[in-house]
């Protein structure tokens, strides 16, 4: 952290004669998960303002969009969000499935959720890792590390990718999944379940820890609708709000599963709540693998060229870090004529400045680590 | 089919009704000067149930820009939340669209309003005071489309450089030098 210069911001003073500053966090910070700056004009350690300035890896997703064909646009869409690829590549075969009209057969949309759920654990698990790791737990790191490389050499057996997948095809898959990576799958769940025994015993009830966390950035319900807060950020405020729940989309109607929600909207609720959409992740898997349909992993009547009719599509799906929608407006050509990617951790950032308004710095990082941000998702 | 989908399609009808009437009225455009509307005519105003499964949302609201921030108030008190607000660069009908999306958080609704401005002349009142979250929304549209959000608080770029002057989502847009 620089200090950047030691001078009275207009406005932002609130009592005469007391001085105030301002702090750059980032665009190098371990707190900040990547290359986001976040401009805090503090009152000693209180915050006054936040304005995170984005932008630095930002590559212009949406223009690569309109200058290439709907297949080519796919690798793009595992490199938004490289923790929740699955997630992204799904919103982006579906809605072209949907404009389209391609059937998928059931086999893959069960493969489709097996893999999508097995990557939300991989992504909760890096999420709990680098977070207790910004609150000065270092050793839960590697442990979390360590169970999502189980995950990983799963999903790479099949995919061939430890992080970019680019695994779902219009259609289908891009090929069907073995019995090394079925069985695997059953294994991994109940060692998974021991796991996250393990880690409440270890962490959950750690007294350090619910002291940092408890009652800290607290987040409302009318807060998130205001800036489109989604995914666990608002289930961490009460609301049971999951577009696998309220707009139903592949075959997850077909399967139970609870949406975790807790009403505090603190830094533990988030917690609580990601941790428990890990073992809800791992009933759906368990029971996905159950309801497992022979059959073809690809339509095989998907035409080569795919091409829209002219209109507006809209997709979309629960990724980890919360709502990810797709916009894909056609012209009927092979090309989109324009591709809107609405991610879930920008909607997530944006009401960052008006809920740390009054905390401490050590609170806002643990504010900051509890919205599980990825800013590659942010910059696009 | 859904009550409360169909009472929110008559609020709309009648924020449609109202300002159809007044503007027949005072034909000045929306933010003085500007053509009311624009050319192609397909800024027609209306409020069509969308087809959920293909398209991907329940309602579709086309209205005239200077109707956005009662829209927003309407999606607003039916407890939507804010998903995105975006451009679409309509080059050959000299146009500019702005997308506003909304979803229903627990009713899993999806709202869609639209509206179309003059290319010549992008300009369009914020709604960042009914939804704050539409703030960085459109800082996005304006840096990527060149489209002026009146009224907006602090319209410099978000994602692009701070000193960026090109518009990369116009259909005319040739790449950085």
């Amino acid at each position: 952290m620089l200090l950047e210069k030691v001078t009275t911001p207009e406005g932002a003073a609130t009592q005469p004669g007391r001085e105030t500053f301002v702090l750059n966090l980032g665009p190098q910070h371990p707190a900040t998960h990547g290359v986001l700056r976040v401009k805090l004009t503090m009152d000693g350690e209180y915050i006054l303002e936040a304005e995170p300035v984005c932008g630095y890896i930002h590559r212009m997703h949406e223009k690569m969009g309109e200058n290439r064909t709907y297949a080519q646009f796919l690798p793009n869409t595992s490199r938004i969000d490289y923790l929740s690829a699955m997630h992204y590549t799904h919103a982006w075969v579906a809605v072209v499935e949907k404009a389209v009209g391609i059937e998928v057969p059931p086999r893959a949309e069960y493969i489709r959720v097996i893999t999508s759920e097995l990557n939300r654990i991989s992504s909760h698990l890096v999420w709990f890792g680098a977070f207790l790791l910004d609150l000065g737990g270092f050793t839960p790191l590697l442990y979390a590390f360590d169970d999502r490389e189980k995950i990983l050499d799963l999903l790479e057996g099949i995919t061939g990718a430890r992080l970019t997948y680019c695994y779902y095809r219009f259609g289908g898959l891009y090929n069907d999944v073995d019995d090394a990576f079925l069985n695997g799958t059953r294994e991994f769940v109940p060692y998974m379940r021991r796991r996250l025994e393990m880690y409440h015993k270890l962490v959950t009830d750690n007294i350090i820890l619910r002291k940092r966390l408890e009652g800290i950035g607290p987040i409302s319900a009318e807060l998130c609708r205001k800036y489109g807060a989604t995914g666990p950020v608002l289930r961490g405020s009460g609301v049971p709000a999951d577009v696998r729940r309220t707009e139903p989309y592949s075959v997850y109607p077909e399967l139970e599963f609870d949406i975790p929600t807790y009403p505090e909207g603190d830094c533990m609720a988030r917690y609580l709540v990601r941790m428990e959409e890990m073992a809800q992740s791992l009933r759906i898997i368990e029971q996905a693998l159950q309801k497992l349909p022979d059959g073809p992993y690809r339509n095989p009547k998907v035409p080569k060229t795919i091409k829209p009719p002219p209109g507006d599509y809209y997709f979309a799906v629960e990724a980890a870090r919360g709502r990810f929608a797709i916009r894909l407006v056609s012209d009927g050509s092979e090309i989109p004529y324009r591709v809107r990617l609405r991610t879930p951790s920008f909607g997530n950032l944006s009401l960052f400045g008006e809920a740390v308004r009054g905390m401490l710095l050590p609170d806002a990082l643990a504010l900051l680590g509890s919205l599980d941000l990825v800013i590659p998702d942010i910059d696009r | 089919m859904n009550p409360d989908l169909s009472s929110l399609e008559t609020a709309f009808e009648g924020l449609l009704a109202a300002v159809v009437s007044s503007g027949s009225e005072t034909p000045a455009g929306p933010e003085g000067g500007g053509p009311s509307c624009p050319p192609s005519g397909r800024c027609a105003p209306r409020v069509r149930r969308a087809e959920f499964g293909r398209e991907g949302y329940h309602l579709e609201v086309q209205l005239r820009p200077d109707q956005v921030v009662e829209a927003a108030r309407i999606a607003d008190r039916f407890g939507f939340s804010i998903d995105a607000v975006t451009g679409v660069d309509w080059i050959k009908e000299g146009e500019m669209e702005v997308v506003y999306d909304f979803h229903h958080r627990l009713h899993g609704w999806r709202l869609v309003i639209r509206t179309r401005v003059p290319r010549q002349q992008p300009e369009l009142p914020s709604i960042h005071k009914v939804f704050p979250g539409a703030n960085w929304h459109e800082r996005e549209t304006h840096e990527f489309f060149g489209i002026r959000f009146l009224g907006h608080p602090n319209l410099t770029p978000l994602l692009l450089p701070e000193d960026a002057t090109y518009h990369p989502l116009r259909k005319d847009f040739q790449g950085a030098a």
